[in-house]
């Protein structure tokens, strides 16, 4: 291989026609406020453990959305349910109400 | 996809392009990159459509690659367009045509700004004064040259050699159409079809008999992004672009790669032979790549133009395989014969990517 002195990074490409979006839509059946969200991003602003770690309820969703759960569980994990992206959000989307249905569909897959 | 549907939102956003009587600008860097596509475009429209086309030796460079490499403020680039407006109105013309995307995005740039900061032009008129005793007319009608080809394309179509259909097989060649992000990313309506459904190329290559390829990342920037390439450091953002898109389209097998901007059809090409010196992976079953071409060259092969004339062999990805496929007859030999000719020497064989 000759080395030009840059090379190539890894392709962020999602191919959807491969993504299972079941859970998402159980998910979404259940909060059907989830798709009003415009990802704003005020709630990661404003997110108390969002500080400290890399919890972001907007990246949790889109995550989702484009089938990439396990990364997004990750997120979940470190949410302490402070409910403070409630009283934010633009479109008043029951945030943690969210994040609670994640991990009951999420985990009940687990099982 | 609801092809239907599709094709009625492409026909819903037109723009009117005048009949005749242009006056037309040439690319700084088109001209060493694809040296035949100008004087190509030149001959199909004054030679072939009867068109009258008009170039002032004295025009330069737009400015554009320095603009977006951050080399000159925004006034000073205005001020080298300023001038080739000038030009334009002493030669007696008002409808500009230009060569290149970058340009192309520029003098629209240009033009709203002066239209929302009417100030800033008044600043441009005495700049270009003070610098060149000279005074600009705005163009009553600006295209992009790939324009003027979609225009006539249909009589193109009619005085047609070949077609991009596959000689043995008798379907339609699959192409990938990809145009310039300044054609119509930054001011949707000056394209054909706006930014979401350009029409530009989809209509060429319809017109001449092939089919296009929707496939993902279809609206993907190719990878130029002028400071992504400029900077040796940076290179990999730029290959990385455009390894992404050749990972989008090969399960549709694309036969050909057609584009109207200067940058595209470079680093779809050339960054065919590092992708391939990097990975060892060429992107058609053959081991050749996928050819990407001019919408000029593509025009001019339909014609029935020698594919020599046209420069194709300045290409990396080698062209053989396309013109078998259209039944395009060439003379091998004369490959690397320039006019005259002059022998144009011969390229090393790279190690991954096939070239004869
Ligand atoms: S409930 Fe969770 S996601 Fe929302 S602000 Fe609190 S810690 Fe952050
Ligand atoms: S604040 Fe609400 S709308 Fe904005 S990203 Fe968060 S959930 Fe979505």
């Amino acid at each position: 291989m000759i080395d030009f002195g840059f090379s190539i990074s890894k392709s962020s490409h999602i191919q959807m026609d491969n993504v299972d979006l079941k859970l998402f839509n159980k998910l979404e059946a259940l909060n059907p406020d989830i798709s009003t969200c415009m990802a704003c991003g005020l709630c990661t602003a404003t997110c108390s453990a969002g500080n400290f770690t890399d919890a972001s309820f907007r990246k949790i969703i889109l995550m989702l959305q484009r089938g990439k759960d396990k990364e997004a569980l990750e997120k979940v994990k470190k949410c302490m349910m402070c409910g403070k992206c409630i009283l934010v959000c633009s479109r008043g989307i029951n945030t943690r109400n969210i994040l609670l249905s994640i991990t009951r569909i999420y985990n009940e897959e687990d099982k | 996809m609801i092809v239907e549907g599709k094709q009625k939102i492409w026909a819903d956003y037109q723009k009117d392009i005048p009949d005749d009587h242009y006056y037309y600008v040439r690319s700084c860097i088109r001209q060493s990159f694809f040296p035949a596509s100008e004087v190509t475009f030149l001959d199909i429209t004054r030679n072939k459509l009867g068109k009258d086309f008009y170039e002032n030796p004295y025009h330069t460079t737009c400015g554009g690659i320095a603009y977006h490499s951050d080399s000159i403020p925004q006034e000073t680039a205005m001020t080298i367009i300023a001038r080739q407006f000038a030009l334009m109105h002493e030669s007696g013309y008002e409808n500009y045509v230009c060569s290149c995307i970058t340009s192309f995005g520029c003098y629209t740039e240009t033009l709203e700004t002066w239209h929302e900061f009417p100030e800033l032009e008044d600043r441009i008129r005495q700049y270009l004064w003070d610098s060149c005793k000279k005074e600009f007319a705005k163009p009553k009608y600006l295209a992009h040259s790939s324009d003027i080809i979609y225009k006539f394309r249909h009589e193109i179509a009619k005085q047609a050699k070949y077609k991009l259909v596959n000689v043995k097989t008798g379907k339609p060649l699959k192409v990938v159409e990809h145009i310039g992000c300044h054609y119509s990313k930054m001011f949707p309506s000056k394209g054909f079809g706006g930014a979401e459904y350009p029409h530009v190329l989809v209509g060429m290559v319809e017109a001449w008999g092939g089919e296009v390829v929707d496939y993902p990342e279809r609206r993907h920037c190719c990878g130029f992004g002028f400071r992504q390439y400029l900077i040796q450091a940076n290179r990999g953002y730029s290959v990385s672009n455009t390894h992404k898109k050749f990972e989008s389209m090969e399960p549709y097998e694309p036969d050909l790669i057609i584009t109207n901007c200067p940058g595209c059809p470079y680093f779809l090409d050339r960054w065919q032979y590092v992708i391939a010196e990097q990975t060892g992976k060429t992107y058609s079953k053959n081991g050749y790549g996928i050819p990407a071409l001019t919408y000029e060259e593509v025009a001019g092969l339909v014609l029935g133009y020698n594919p020599w004339d046209l420069g194709l062999q300045i290409h990396q990805v080698a062209i053989e395989p396309l013109l078998e496929k259209m039944g395009v007859e060439y003379d091998p030999k004369a490959k690397y014969k320039g006019i005259n000719n002059k022998d144009l020497g011969t390229p090393e064989n790279p190690i991954n990517i096939k070239l004869i």
